[in-house]
């Protein structure tokens, strides 16, 4: 167990690594950040001065030696659009962000879960079709379609909920909804399974021939078991949930850490989008190891097979 | 430690699955099946029937609703945007665009993807775990970024949204290909081929390729429905293929500020998108359970 732990984490570690080095690398690849930095008519020493001030002269590997130096001892780096620590900008929009994932994943447990279940139970039946609806067309509309349509029907025509910014309960609504719509769709399909293969086994039959109610069965014996899997795809779910985050935040105007994303990239604040993206990652891989640890916890059998697969 | 995944035992009283129809075809999605059919072949001969040019105004008819509404014409069946470009037109155009888009993916990763996936499969030890680390790096990658980042910088075209897509996909590629190396690898033919003196390569790509070409070919189609939304989404974003040029997430872009005057802008290549994506998707789940049940697991 201490081994399996050990190589988890030494692989997350590497996984930020990776990807921080891959958008330092786009960074210095697509020109060199001082020019982004100054106007256009700058006088070439102060060019100069920067790009040795900021040791842009030195060899890539060096630079991005440095970049892991200044992050290791907590700084960060300065936007260049506000001159401040990227810190400061970052946090509160992480805030934001976390906030309307979870609103999207509150939402999409509470349809997915109930609705999955419905539909393992009745195969075939309506409800299977409607669940199997949901779940196609979930996946197949992009969000900043089904955010637009939302906005159509409740923002614009109705004029119920506002489509716009961060405030009171009723904000988190619409852009919720727009999150959980794309979620729902993979929660139910996994649900629908997982629950299926659960009614197959024998402790469920054992409890039907106990004598059990079928609520207390499949929501005490199966759904319990049948939730292992779900909770795995939750977790590996969230980087994913974060960022088709981007378009949402961008249809809602929502101040969160993907349109900062966005945004960065707008201004070419290079410092700022960096930082962004490390955060980002740190929370995926982050994320990512917790659940692995936690279901290797639940179930001993993964400890065994799941270090040597790519999962 | 090292090995497959056990598979998972099968229990015999799992209530089988009712199908309708009796034969494989008699159950195929015919309706995703026609829709993708229209999407290609608009795609292809489309733009060369139409009249008009998808990317040149026309400052006369701006903003012309669709024909069966109050002050549209029969020239300009879906109406016009704010440059007076018709909008059927440019769906059909975008069309092109998104299905360009999808096969080259496809292609690319596709390659990229088996031959890593093979490689790391067949051989494990520390070729196999470089490749690991690097299939879980670019899955974890956020596309959208690198996408974005690049568009700003250098500015974007049709071969590096292809680009970028194609450095997330090819990670699923290699994931799936890796697997079923590592299952194949160890079935009698394989082994004796190696107890007869084959060498590596042609046991991998004459025993073991072979057998993965179906799996390979289903999960495709499943792949279909995922690249056009990422074009979509990178190129409502902005990091699409850039103006003029039509795409269907460039168009909703442009008409999303008008979301309710002038929203035959974004309705209709909306519908566009989701028809197409939700066909390839329909048409990928029955090849899927038709051809090769086993994908369900991946």
């Amino acid at each position: 167990m201490t081994r399996f732990l050990l190589s988890r984490l030494v692989q997350a570690v590497l996984t930020v690594f990776v990807l921080t080095f891959v958008i330092f690398l786009i960074g210095r690849v697509t020109g060199n950040p001082a020019d982004t930095m100054l106007p256009n008519d700058a006088p070439a020493a102060q060019r100069a001065a920067l790009i040795e001030r900021m040791g842009l002269d030195q060899p890539l590997l060096q630079q991005y030696w440095l970049y892991i130096g200044d992050f290791v001892r907590g700084d960060f780096g300065t936007s260049v659009r506000t001159g401040g620590p990227v810190v400061d900008i970052v946090f509160p929009r992480l805030v934001n962000s976390i906030a309307l994932v979870s609103v999207g994943f509150a939402l999409a447990l509470m349809i997915g879960i109930p609705l999955g279940i419905a539909a393992a139970t009745n195969p075939n039946r309506l409800v299977d079709r409607v669940a199997m609806g949901v779940a196609l067309i979930g996946q197949s509309v992009p969000s900043f379609l089904s955010g637009l349509l939302l906005i159509l029907v409740f923002g614009v025509t109705l004029g119920w909920l506002p489509t716009s910014g961060i405030g009171d309960w009723r904000h988190y609504v619409l852009p919720g909804l727009t999150m959980a719509w794309f979620l729902v769709a993979a929660i139910v399909r996994l649900m629908r399974s997982s629950m299926l293969e659960v009614l197959g086994e024998d402790y469920v039959r054992t409890a039907r021939a106990k004598g059990l109610s079928n609520n207390v069965v499949i929501w005490k014996h199966a759904a319990r078991n049948a939730l292992l899997p779900v909770v795995t795809y939750i977790g590996m779910m969230f980087g994913i949930a974060i960022a088709s985050a981007i378009s949402t935040e961008v249809i809602f105007n929502w101040p969160g850490l993907g349109r900062l994303a966005y945004e960065a990239v707008i201004w070419r604040d290079f410092p700022l989008l960096q930082f962004t993206v490390a955060v980002w990652a740190l929370i995926i891989v982050a994320i990512n190891l917790m659940v692995d640890i936690a279901y290797a916890y639940l179930d001993p059998r993964i400890s065994l097979t799941k270090s040597s697969t790519a999962a | 430690m090292r090995g497959p995944r056990p598979t998972p035992q099968r229990n015999p009283l799992k209530r089988k699955k009712v199908r309708k129809g009796r034969t494989r075809l008699a159950r195929a999605p015919k309706f995703a099946t026609a829709i993708l059919v229209v999407a290609v072949l608009v795609a292809v001969f489309g733009p060369m029937i139409s009249p008009w040019n998808a990317t040149e105004s026309d400052l006369v008819s701006r903003q012309l609703p669709p024909m069966w509404m109050d002050g549209g014409t029969s020239d300009h069946w879906l109406g016009t945007d704010r440059q007076g470009r018709d909008i059927l037109t440019r769906v059909m155009v975008g069309s092109r665009i998104s299905l360009t888009i999808a096969v080259l993916c496809i292609l690319i990763s596709c390659a990229v993807g088996t031959a890593l996936g093979l490689l790391a499969g067949y051989k494990g030890g520390w070729v196999d775990a470089v490749i690991s680390r690097l299939i879980d790096g670019m899955s974890a990658f956020p596309p959208v970024l690198i996408a974005l980042a690049v568009a700003v910088t250098i500015g974007s075209n049709l071969w590096i949204v292809v680009g970028v897509i194609s450095l997330v996909l090819w990670s699923r590629y290699a994931r799936l290909v890796r697997a079923e190396t590592m299952s194949w690898k160890q079935r009698e033919f394989v082994l004796a081929a190696v107890v007869t003196g084959c060498r590596p390569l042609r046991i991998v790509l004459g025993h073991v390729l072979p057998n993965l070409v179906s799996t390979v070919i289903v999960f495709s189609t499943l792949q279909v429905g995922y690249i056009i939304l990422s074009e979509a989404t990178l190129s409502f974003l902005g990091a699409g293929v850039p103006p003029p040029t039509p795409t269907w997430g460039g168009m909703i872009a442009e008409g999303h500020n008008y979301i309710d005057t002038l929203w035959w802008m974004w309705v209709f290549p909306g519908i566009a998108i989701a028809a197409v994506i939700v066909s390839a998707n329909m048409l990928g789940d029955w090849l899927r359970d038709e051809f090769d049940p086993r994908l369900r697991q991946v």
